[in-house]
C-alpha cells in the first residue's frame, strides 16, 4: 500500500533573492507536474487553485542531548497532513525564511520516521542575490550556511553586476561549497529540471549523477548552460581541466576577503578497511557533527565489487553500496566534509589510518 | 463521567462460547481521520473534507475543502471539525453544518471539545476558545500550539507546545501555568479526574505531570510515535499506540504510572498498534493494527477476541458507543466500518 515516496525540494535564500519569482515559475510553468508548496508567508505566491500551505517555522531540538539534532516541527505536521491526500500533487517544495538554517529542514526528512516513510529529500537549492551576496556573507552566518548546505546554488540577478564581480562571487561560493552546482540566472530563470528532481540525497543517484565528484574543487568550475552533469558524457564541455590535482588534499579555506568561516576538507586515498572506516566515520560525525554541515563520499573497500557511498548532514549519516566499480575506474576512496572549524590535520591523519 | 447502566461486560463475549462479532463495512475513498458516534449514529470524518454518517443508510456531506482534525462535542450531539480551509465547523446528527470559527488562510492544527459547549482550536501560535454563547477568546503562545485539551471541569485549557505546555483559565484573568519539559510536545490530554496531564512527544514517548505538585512522569520505550491514546473506565488505565502491543499505563494510584511497568496487550510480532479505544465500562481495550486488524483485549487476563481480520490499511481512528456494544473504526485507506460485539 505504500505509495511512491514524494520528492521534496527545499528552497533557501535571503529576502529579495528571487524565491517568490522561482516559486511562481514552478507553479505556473507547463511541466506536467503538480506541486504542493509550503511557505512561511503567502506573500505573492501562486493563485487560488494552487496547493500552498502557510506554516510557521518551528525548530524543535530532539530530546537526545544532541544540539544539532533538530527538525522542523511544523513540517512534520504539515507533510503528514499533505500525505493524507497524496493524489493532489507529485512533489513538495518547502520555502524557508530568509534567515533560516537549512539543516533542520533537511534533517526532518531523515529523523522523523513518518515523514521519512512517505517523502524523500530531493535537493536543497539556495538562491543568492549577486548584488548583495558579499554584504550578506559579512553580516550573517545563515547566508554562508545556505550556500554550504546547497546542492544547487542559483546565482541570481546576474544582470546587476559585472562579469568580473560574477567571477569573484563564484569563486567565493566555491570556497564555501566546492560541490554545489552553480547556475547563473536573471530573474530566477533557471531550467526547472536543473533544480527539481535532482536526487541529491539519493545515495544511488547523488554521486552517480555527478561523475566529476570531487573534481569540482577548481574554483572556476561553474555549471553553465552547456554543463549537464546528468549525462555521464565521455568528453568535457568545459574549457578547464577537471583532473589537474596532483596532490591528495585540497585546501579550500574560506577566503578572508569575504569573511567566510566555512571550509571544505577533501580527503582522497586508496582502498580502506571497512572495519576501520565504519567506526571512524561514526566517531567523526558523533564528535564533530555540530560542525559538519554536509559530507559526501565514495569509498573503495578491498574485494568489494561495488562502490560504497556515504553522505551526511551533521550527525546523520547514511551509507550504501551504489554500483559496481567499472573496469577502468581507479579504486580510490574520496570523501569531502563541508563545515566549520574542521580539524583538517586530524581528518587527514585519521582517514589515512583507515587504509586497507 | 456518568455512563449508561453497566452490565456490558457479560455481553462482551470474551469467553469460549462467544458468538463471532459482526462487521458492517463502510468502504470510503480516502484517509479516515476520525471515527466516532454522534449519539447512536456512527460518523466518519475523512481528510478530503467529507463527513459520513450511518443514519438510515449512508449519508455524506462535503464539510471542508480538506479536513485536518475532528472531535465530538462532550454531549455527543455534534462533530466539530477543522480544515485546510481555515474553518471550524459544527455538524449535527442530521448532517447540518455551521461555521463556528475561522483562522484565515492557515490550516487548523488541532481541536478540543470542552465542558459547557466550549470548543477550542489552534492555528500557528494561537489558541482560541469559543463559548456556547459564541464569544471567542484567544490565547497566544511563543511557539506553535500543537495540542489542546480541556480540563474535565472548570473551563481550563491546556496546550502542548515546544518545551511543555500551558494551562490557561478561560473565563478568568488568572495567571497561566507554565508546564515545562524539554522537547516538542505534540498532543495533550487530561486524565478523566483532572489530576494528571499527559502529552505525546516528537520523540517516541509520553510525558506526564501530576498537577497537585507538578511531579513529572516519563513514559518512554516506544518504537514509534504515540498517535492514539484512550483512558479506560474511570481513568484507571491509559492505553496507547506506538508499539507492536497496546501499552497500557496504570493510573490507579496517586503516583500514576511512576515506577510501574505498563501492561502490554494484544502483542503481535509483525504489526504495529495504530489505534486504541477503551471500553466505556469495563477494563477492555479495542486495539487497531497497521494491517487493519481489530482486537478486543481484557486487561485482567490479556484475553483476546478478534473483532476484524484485517483490511486495506492501518486503523487510524476507533471509538466505542456509549453502551459498549459497538466499535466504529476508520482506516488510512478508507475501509471503515462498525463492529457489533453482540454478533
Amino acid at each position: 500500500m505504500s505509495e511512491q515516496s514524494i520528492p521534496v525540494t527545499v528552497l533557501t535564500g535571503y529576502l529579495g533573492s528571487g524565491k517568490t519569482t522561482l516559486l511562481n515559475r514552478i507553479l505556473t510553468e507547463d511541466h506536467g507536474k503538480r506541486y504542493a508548496v509550503i511557505v512561511n508567508e503567502f506573500g505573492e505566491i501562486g493563485i487560488d487553485n494552487d496547493l500552498i500551505v502557510e506554516s510557521d517555522e518551528e525548530i524543535y531540538e530532539m530530546n537526545n542531548g544532541c544540539v544539532c539534532c533538530t527538525v522542523r516541527g511544523d513540517l512534520v505536521r504539515v507533510v503528514e497532513g499533505l500525505m493524507r491526500r497524496p493524489g493532489r500533487f507529485d512533489a513538495i517544495v518547502v520555502e524557508t525564511t530568509g534567515l533560516a538554517d537549512p539543516a533542520p529542514v533537511a534533517q526532518t526528512f531523515f529523523m522523523d520516521d513518518d515523514v521519512r516513510q512517505k517523502t524523500r529529500l530531493d535537493a536543497v537549492v539556495a538562491l543568492v542575490d549577486a548584488k548583495h551576496l558579499p554584504l550578506r556573507l559579512k553580516d550573517s552566518r545563515e547566508a554562508e550556511d545556505q550556500i554550504a548546505f546547497a546542492d544547487v546554488v542559483l546565482l541570481n540577478k546576474t544582470d546587476l553586476v559585472s562579469e568580473e564581480e560574477l567571477h569573484d562571487l563564484e569563486h567565493t561560493i566555491r570556497a564555501i561549497n566546492p560541490h554545489a552546482r552553480i547556475h547563473r540566472t536573471e530573474r530566477s530563470n533557471v531550467a526547472l529540471r536543473d533544480i527539481l528532481d535532482r536526487g541529491a540525497f539519493d545515495l544511488q543517484r547523488a554521486l552517480a549523477n555527478d561523475p566529476h565528484f570531487l573534481d569540482h574543487d577548481d574554483p572556476d568550475h561553474v555549471c553553465g548552460p552547456a554543463c549537464d552533469h546528468d549525462h555521464e558524457h565521455g568528453h568535457h564541455h568545459h574549457g578547464h581541466d577537471h583532473h589537474h590535482h596532483g596532490h591528495d588534499h585540497h585546501h579550500d579555506h574560506g577566503d578572508g576577503i569575504h569573511g567566510t568561516t566555512i571550509q571544505s576538507v577533501s580527503l582522497r586515498g586508496g582502498e580502506v578497511d571497512p572495519k576501520k572506516f565504519m567506526p571512524w566515520i561514526q566517531k567523526i560525525t558523533q564528535l564533530d557533527g555540530p560542525n559538519i554541515l554536509r559530507l559526501k563520499g565514495i569509498i573503495a573497500f578491498p574485494d568489494d565489487p561495488q562502490r560504497y557511498v556515504v553522505q551526511g548532514v551533521h550527525m546523520i549519516i547514511e551509507g550504501d553500496h551504489e554500483r559496481d566499480w567499472k573496469q577502468d575506474e581507479k579504486r580510490e576512496s574520496r570523501i569531502v566534509f563541508i563545515g566549520r572549524e574542521l580539524d583538517r590535520e586530524k581528518l587527514e591523519r585519521t582517514f589515512a589510518a583507515c587504509a586497507a | 463521567m456518568s455512563r449508561a447502566a453497566g452490565g456490558c461486560a457479560a455481553r462482551l463475549h470474551l469467553d469460549k462460547d462467544s458468538r463471532m462479532p459482526t462487521v458492517a463495512p463502510l468502504d470510503l475513498d480516502g484517509y479516515c481521520l476520525f471515527a466516532g458516534f454522534l449519539g447512536e449514529t456512527p460518523v466518519f470524518a475523512l481528510a478530503d473534507g467529507t463527513v459520513h454518517r450511518l443514519d438510515n443508510g449512508h449519508q455524506s456531506d462535503q464539510v471542508h475543502d480538506g479536513l485536518t482534525c475532528a472531535v465530538v462535542s462532550l454531549d455527543e450531539k455534534a462533530l466539530i471539525t477543522g480544515g485546510e480551509d481555515g474553518l471550524i465547523k459544527r455538524t449535527d446528527g442530521a448532517g447540518a453544518s455551521e461555521e463556528i470559527g475561522s483562522v484565515g488562510r492557515k490550516w487548523v492544527t488541532t481541536l478540543a471539545a470542552g465542558p459547557q459547549g466550549a470548543v477550542a482550536w489552534a492555528a500557528g501560535k494561537q489558541a482560541f476558545v469559543r463559548l456556547a454563547d459564541g464569544t471567542v477568546k484567544d490565547f497566544t503562545e511563543e511557539r506553535s500550539v500543537e495540542g489542546l485539551a480541556f480540563a474535565p471541569k472548570g473551563l481550563r485549557l491546556a496546550t502542548a507546545r515546544y518545551n511543555g505546555g500551558t494551562l490557561f483559565w478561560v473565563m478568568t484573568a488568572g495567571k497561566p501555568i507554565d508546564l515545562e519539559w524539554k522537547g516538542a510536545h505534540t498532543a495533550v490530554m487530561y486524565s478523566p479526574d483532572g489530576k494528571f496531564l499527559v502529552t505525546t512527544m516528537q520523540e517516541n514517548a509520553l510525558h506526564g505531570w501530576r498537577l497537585d505538585d507538578m511531579k513529572h512522569m516519563r513514559m518512554s520505550g516506544y518504537p514509534a510515535k504515540v498517535k492514539s491514546w484512550s483512558w479506560s473506565a474511570k481513568g484507571k488505565w491509559l492505553a496507547t499506540s506506538g508499539a507492536p502491543a497496546a501499552i497500557v499505563w496504570p493510573f490507579q494510584g496517586k503516583d500514576g504510572p511512576m515506577g510501574k511497568a505498563p501492561l502490554e496487550l494484544g502483542t503481535r510480532g509483525d504489526q504495529m498498534v495504530t489505534a486504541v479505544a477503551c471500553h466505556p465500562e469495563e477494563d477492555i481495550v479495542a486495539i487497531g493494527y497497521s494491517d487493519g486488524m481489530v482486537m478486543a483485549v481484557r486487561f485482567a487476563d490479556s484475553k483476546e477476541v478478534l473483532l476484524r481480520r484485517g483490511g486495506k490499511g492501518p486503523i487510524s481512528s476507533m471509538a466505542w458507543d456509549r453502551e459498549g456494544y459497538r466499535v466504529v473504526f476508520g482506516s488510512e485507506e478508507g475501509d471503515c466500518g462498525v463492529i457489533d460485539i453482540r454478533g
